[in-house]
């Protein structure tokens, strides 16, 4: 039997990540992690939502950081997006989103502090470069001919308004509202750096063993998320985009004598800022590229890979969850694929990074943690979007049941799709593997967050430099796979 | 107010002349009803009038119509004078349009029998009523020459009357491509009549009948 491209690329995929998997550490180092996860689930059945105020606070300051940076980098991305067609803006653009916002957040930390513009920009920054490609994408994919209907002498402003804007404002809508929800978790997680969202309380009532309050801040998440539906009323948005600069809390005042020293010194190479020169700047760099850089692009790489598997496998394996060639239409059925959405939704809403810190708690520190992780979070939102897309094909009134189902009518159908989703969230399991370093798995985000410990901001800014690049060059190799395979490009832009 | 010239007129469609070469002169007061076969090239022709004359205050009507479908069937007649306003009052009109360009629209639209949907977003309408949409911003616009492509296409006797009325009272010189005949010689007074990319007939409507011009089909 011949082998086609796809299953080709797959075995390949599937046997690199079976190597990789022998070259990882995985290993459960916590001395009794069954009690553990035993007492946070008992912490989630009967939460305590008693400390009120640390948990209102960190709600509020979740959403306002939210809504300042995904508004700031949604203007900021639709100016983009209309110049989007010059290549400097489309690199620039390529550049600041291959850098995660915990990375931006960690870079602005060390200038503004802990003032809430560090938090803002962090996203506002990332989300611009993201919002400026897809808006670019949808304004490009409007009908051309009512401009063409327009007086000679129309403004560009009013043109573009009436012509382009108006026939992609739903699309521009929805996908703002679903970056919404990505905003909400990029907010949650940049807590874990210091800001004075939900990751921060999260974290503190972790190291103190608050399993009741971890529990009550998790399940208040989870709800914020699934109502955002109910509270985010276009006719409400201009209240909240006003009110939310005002929720940021206050932080810690800006020092400019220290975002001076950042942008001229701390950030300046040490064997130029020493007066080594050119000559010193030679060793430094590949002092840094061996000891550091090589051992997290390594890891990193290692990690994405089994992740990237263990994400695919989960997806197949969960689709039929939602799918109503598996459930039935009947009410038993319908009440089955309720359940496997709740599950979907439960898994997508949390950010890889949150449970990794949570895995990281309760199995101790290994390469396991960061993969379950990044694979339940992944592995949700693509059997997700698997399951939607299974759901619109019609199978003959004769087919097969059950597994045979699975096996020849149903999988076969949506596995173009399930790779061509699988690539494009290639490049973010690779950036969000880089940033797992953080919590101390030994990725590129280790090593620039050792570096930035060490006050060593030199070094950080290369590392995060090599890391955007290496998100960059996967991007590119994704989409090559993707032509190579011929899989069609039109599928959601579901990207965090 | 002068006439309109398009001299040497040609079109190509890769290597295969379609049009042309071929001048017209249009005159002040001339309606002209472009007739033919489909395929001859009236789409062409009008879309080189387009192009020669788009500085000259040329209202386009084209057989897509070029309606944007998320907009009221306001704002899409308001589109024809987007270029009379500034951009702040453009983008106002948006949000919360202004009373006197309702009433002047509404009287618009009421003329063309459509005033009920005027706050329907276009790409609810059936395909008559976009027409008559398209017809009311092209009206709305106003200019020297209207050029349109089948303008009352799916629009049944008394409403292609009222619209093909409408259309021509507003525009001193027209060029309308047109297959109803009878409807044609009703309402445009010159006839130019296009076979195979050239002009085979070019007579006003007085001098002609429709059995004149089954010739060209």
């Amino acid at each position: 039997m011949p082998f086609g491209a796809t299953r080709r690329v797959s075995l390949a995929l599937v046997a690199l990540a079976a190597l990789c998997l022998w070259l990882g550490d995985f290993e459960i180092s916590a001395h009794d992690p069954w009690q553990e996860l035993g007492r946070l689930a008992l912490g989630l059945v009967r939460p305590d939502f008693g400390a009120v105020d640390a948990l209102g606070e960190a709600l509020l300051r979740t959403v306002a950081f939210a809504f300042v940076g995904v508004g700031v980098g949604a203007s900021a991305g639709l100016l983009l997006a209309l110049c989007f067609h010059r290549l400097w803006v489309r690199t620039g653009c390529a550049f600041v989103r291959a850098i995660h916002e915990l990375f931006w957040a960690l870079i602005f930390l060390q200038c503004f502090g802990l003032h809430p513009l560090t938090g803002v920009l962090a996203i506002a920054i990332p989300y611009a470069g993201i919002f400026a490609k897809v808006y670019a994408e949808i304004l490009d994919e409007t009908d051309p001919a009512p401009a063409r209907t327009l007086p000679q002498r129309t403004g560009r402003l009013s043109a573009l308004l009436y012509t382009r804007i108006s026939q992609a404002w739903p699309h521009l809508v929805s996908y703002t509202a679903y970056r919404l929800e990505c905003g909400l978790r990029s907010s949650a997680v940049l807590g874990f750096v210091g800001m004075p969202t939900l990751g921060f309380h999260l974290a503190s009532h972790f190291a103190q063993g608050h399993y009741a309050v971890v529990g009550a801040l998790l399940l208040l998440f989870y709800a914020l998320i699934a109502s955002l539906r109910l509270w985010v009323r276009p006719k409400l948005l201009p209240f909240y985009l006003l009110a939310a600069p005002f929720c940021l809390g206050t932080g810690l005042p800006i020092l400019w004598s220290n975002v001076a020293r950042f942008f001229t010194q701390d950030i300046v190479p040490a064997p130029l800022r020493n007066g080594e020169g050119l000559a010193g700047l030679g060793p430094w760099l590949g002092d840094l590229l061996l000891h550091q850089a090589l051992p997290g692009i390594w890891n990193t790489l290692l990690l994405s890979q089994i992740a990237l598997v263990l994400t695919g496998v989960l997806a197949m394996a969960l689709f039929p969850l939602i799918s109503h060639h598996f459930t039935g239409r009947h009410l038993t059925g319908r009440l089955g694929a309720g359940l496997g959405h709740g599950l979907l939704v439960v898994l997508r809403s949390t950010p890889e990074y949150l449970l990794a810190f949570i895995l990281l708690q309760l199995w101790g520190p290994s390469m396991l943690p960061a993969v379950v992780a990044l694979a339940l979070h992944n592995g949700g939102i693509i059997a997700h979007l698997v399951g939607r897309r299974s759901n619109q094909i019609v199978l003959r009134p004769d087919a097969p049941r059950g597994l045979e189902r699975y096996a020849y009518e149903v999988a076969p159908r949506v596995y173009g799709p399930f790779m061509a989703l699988l690539f494009y969230r290639w490049e973010i399991i690779m950036r969000e593997t880089a940033i797992l370093g953080i919590l101390g798995i030994a990725t590129l985000g280790f090593y620039v967050d050792s570096a930035i410990q060490e006050i060593r901001f030199d070094r950080a800014l290369v590392l995060i430099l090599i890391t955007a690049a290496l998100n960059i060059g996967v991007d590119i190799l994704a989409r090559r796979l993707r032509a190579h395979l011929r899989l069609r490009h039109t599928i959601n832009r579901q990207s965090c | 107010m002068t006439g309109l010239v398009l001299a040497g007129a040609v079109a190509d469609y890769g290597s295969a002349r379609v049009l042309g070469p071929l001048d017209l002169a249009l005159a002040p007061g001339e309606r002209v009803a472009l007739v033919g076969k489909s395929g001859a090239g009236k789409s062409t022709l009008l879309t080189l009038m387009h192009q020669r004359w788009r500085d000259q205050g040329v209202a386009l009507m084209p057989q897509d119509l070029g309606l944007v479908p998320s907009l009221s069937v306001f704002h899409n007649v308001y589109m024809g004078r987007l270029d009379r306003y500034p951009w702040w009052a453009n983008l106002w009109t948006l949000v919360r349009p202004r009373q006197r360009d309702v009433v002047e629209i509404t009287a618009l639209l009421e003329r063309l029998d459509i005033a009920e949907k005027r706050w329907t977003p276009c790409g609810e309408l059936s395909g008559g009523q976009r027409q008559r949409v398209a017809a009311a911003r092209a009206i709305h616009q106003g200019g020297r020459v209207l050029l349109a492509d089948e303008p009352v296409s799916a629009l049944d006797g008394p409403q292609a009357e009222r619209v093909m009325r409408a259309l021509t009272e507003t525009y001193d010189m027209a060029v309308l491509a047109m297959h109803d005949l009878e409807l044609a010689l009703r309402h445009c007074n010159r006839v130019v009549g296009i076979q195979a990319g050239s002009i085979a007939i070019d007579r006003p409507s007085r001098e002609l009948s429709t059995s004149d011009l089954l010739d060209l089909y």
